[in-house]
């Protein structure tokens, strides 16, 4: 009888980043036992580990290997997003030591469920076979479900928690029953596979083609938080512990995206003529929804789940470009994303207070009179996340916008600079209180030599990436 | 698309029959309930409460350990039948398998997860 699993096609290498990382989580899990009541410890180890997944990344050269059935790719792509997913889940690490001393969150799972949850993205960042993407998907999310909820005393991360959980495995059967009827019409869960079967086959007008389809846009439409599926993101982003928001808000759904781009922009572009109508709807409804709705907001986690989700609307552009110029600014784009949103939240934890309180604009009133560095940093990140010249924001914009303007979107780009003017109205807000309103009560600001690293570090990327991208550009273009 | 026609018709009889029974019991079907006829049907057996108890959380717990245990070793059965065809990779694969959950019940006891109170 003939193994099913060719033995040449297992290759341990090229899932090197996976195997590191998830001995460091298992790791960290048992170090907890041991490590007593301080969990520096445990962060510091995180943070070992994240840096030798990000060199095993480079571990398989000669890119794109195909490994394990073609199921797991190591590709130009996969590589780059694993870089940002370790750099995303070492931000939030270095962020969540003070917060979790604060809050008193003496969870050490808090670091290993991190860990696990990057297994989990990088696992569908490189998986090229529906099944290992459904993996990846449920070892993300269900990492998630529990980050949410860590704070077990604070009623606003219960319900975090139990809402993203609940519509998060509604989302989940949309997903798998795409997957099946995708199965069902082209007999394979391979996307290389499949991708072929349609461009030779006439599996292209198979309705179950097209029904899987619809299905798995939704699915991920979910998980990337795109609108009409983005009710539960600023509940989920406001009530989730401030590092865990800032992590959600970054790598899970960059993982996400990619997963988007592998299988419609790689797998599925010969269909295009159908999907490609409903995602640039749910594009354009992404960003008027995500940025009308953060205008209202006085809350600032909410306010940058809004933006986010408006941010979800620009990023979906990449997937409609589905060619190499696409995930290149799908790339930069995330990279840049991942230095502003760290930065944000960085001040946002400084500003907070114990029971994740100041959270509300307000609250920001007289910051640059008080505290004028910190306002100023704060100033950077939101109008980079406007997208303002010259910082990283708007060269990811231009970047990914151009792409579109190529492949002929001119509508689509039209309204995404349109979104843009608009989302500048919000972000300015919170500038006109730091530096335009008498502040409302005395700032106790939590300022620790660790946050203030990641300030800095988000500073240097959101200015360093905006006056010269060429570097991570050209990397991101190989 | 044939096939398709075929699938559909089968759905909407059997959706026709459904609602026809259903229909046809409540029209047809006498009712006249005494409170005896309305206890819930427990085996036969008079309930003695309600059933809307508060259980520990630790029942739900320990059937989670179980589970996970369980499925180790289903996951066992059909290696040990294909062991000779695996051979050493097999029997590798499967070391690891179980020191990866080894590392997990390590991590239950050390948290107290075996322990009721």
């Amino acid at each position: 009888m003939e193994p099913i699993l060719a033995p040449e096609s297992i290759d341990l290498v090229s899932i090197a980043p996976v195997l590191v990382l998830t001995v460091f989580a298992m790791g960290v899990m048992v170090l907890d036992l041991f490590a007593g009541k301080s969990k520096t410890l445990l962060a510091f180890v995180s943070i070992v580990g994240l840096l030798m997944t990000a060199i095993s990344a480079f571990a398989k050269v000669g890119l794109p290997v195909f490994s394990f059935n073609d199921s797991y790719t190591v590709d130009h792509l996969s590589v780059c997003f694993i870089l940002i997913f370790t750099l995303s889940s070492a931000l939030a690490i270095l962020i969540s030591i003070d917060y979790n001393d604060r809050e008193n969150i003496k969870a050490g799972e808090f670091y290993s469920l991190v860990l696990f949850c990057t297994v989990g993205m990088i696992v569908l960042a490189s998986s090229t076979d529906l099944i290992m993407i459904f993996l990846g998907i449920e070892i993300v999310s269900i990492c998630l479900y529990v980050l949410a909820g860590i704070r077990r005393n604070h009623l606003k991360s219960n319900e975090a928690a139990l809402k993203y959980f609940l519509l998060g495995a509604f989302a989940t059967g949309f997903l798998l029953y795409g997957m099946a009827l995708m199965y069902g019409a082209t007999g394979t869960t391979n996307l290389i596979s499949i991708a072929d079967l349609i461009k030779s086959d006439g599996v292209k007008s198979e309705p179950l083609l097209m029904i899987g389809a619809v299905l798995l846009l939704i699915g991920f439409g979910f998980k990337v938080a795109s609108v009409p599926f983005h009710m539960w993101a600023p509940d989920v982003y406001q009530g989730a512990p401030s590092p865990v928001t800032a992590f959600m808000a970054v790598g899970p759904k960059a993982a996400a995206l990619v997963a988007f781009f592998r299988v419609f922009a790689e797998t599925l572009p010969e269909i295009s003529f159908f999907w490609e109508t409903l995602l640039v709807t749910i594009s354009i409804l992404t960003m008027f929804i995500g940025n009308l709705g953060a205008i209202m907001q006085t809350n600032i986690k909410r306010l940058l789940a809004y933006s986010s989700v408006s941010h979800v609307g620009y990023i979906l552009m990449a997937v409609l470009v589905k060619n190499t110029l696409g995930s290149a600014s799908l790339i930069f784009y995330m990279v840049t994303y991942a230095f502003m949103i760290f930065g944000v939240f960085a001040i946002i934890i400084m500003l907070g207070r114990k029971g994740d309180e100041n959270l509300e604009i307000e609250g920001y009133s007289g910051l640059g009179f008080k505290h004028p560095v910190i306002a100023l940093c704060m100033t950077v990140f939101m109008l980079s996340l406007g997208g303002l010249p010259p910082l990283a924001g708007f060269v990811a914009k231009f970047y990914i916008f151009n792409a579109a303007l190529q492949e002929g979107f001119l509508m689509l780009v039209i309204i995404a600079v349109l979104n843009s003017a608009i989302s500048l109205y919000y972000y300015l807000k919170v500038i006109v209180y730091m530096y335009m309103k008498e502040p409302v009560r005395e700032f106790q600001l939590s300022i620790t030599p660790i946050t203030l690293f990641v300030v800095a570090l988000a500073i240097i990327g959101t200015i360093q990436l905006g006056i010269f991208p060429d570097p991570i550009l050209s990397l991101a273009q190989q | 698309m044939t096939e398709y026609f075929f699938i559909s018709v089968f759905a909407i009889v059997a959706l026709i029959i459904i609602g026809a029974l259903l229909a046809l019991s409540t029209i047809l079907g006498p009712r006249n309930p005494t409170p005896q006829k309305l206890i819930p049907y427990e085996c036969g057996i008079i309930p003695t409460e309600e059933a809307k108890g508060r259980y520990p959380v630790r029942f739900a717990t320990i059937a989670m350990l179980f589970i996970i245990f369980d499925i180790e070793v289903v996951f066992m059965y059909p290696w040990a039948v294909a062991l000779d065809q695996l051979q050493l990779f097999g029997l590798i694969e499967m070391v690891a398998f179980i020191a990866i959950l080894g590392v997990a019940y390590v991590y239950i006891w050390g948290r107290g997860g075996l322990e009721w109170d």
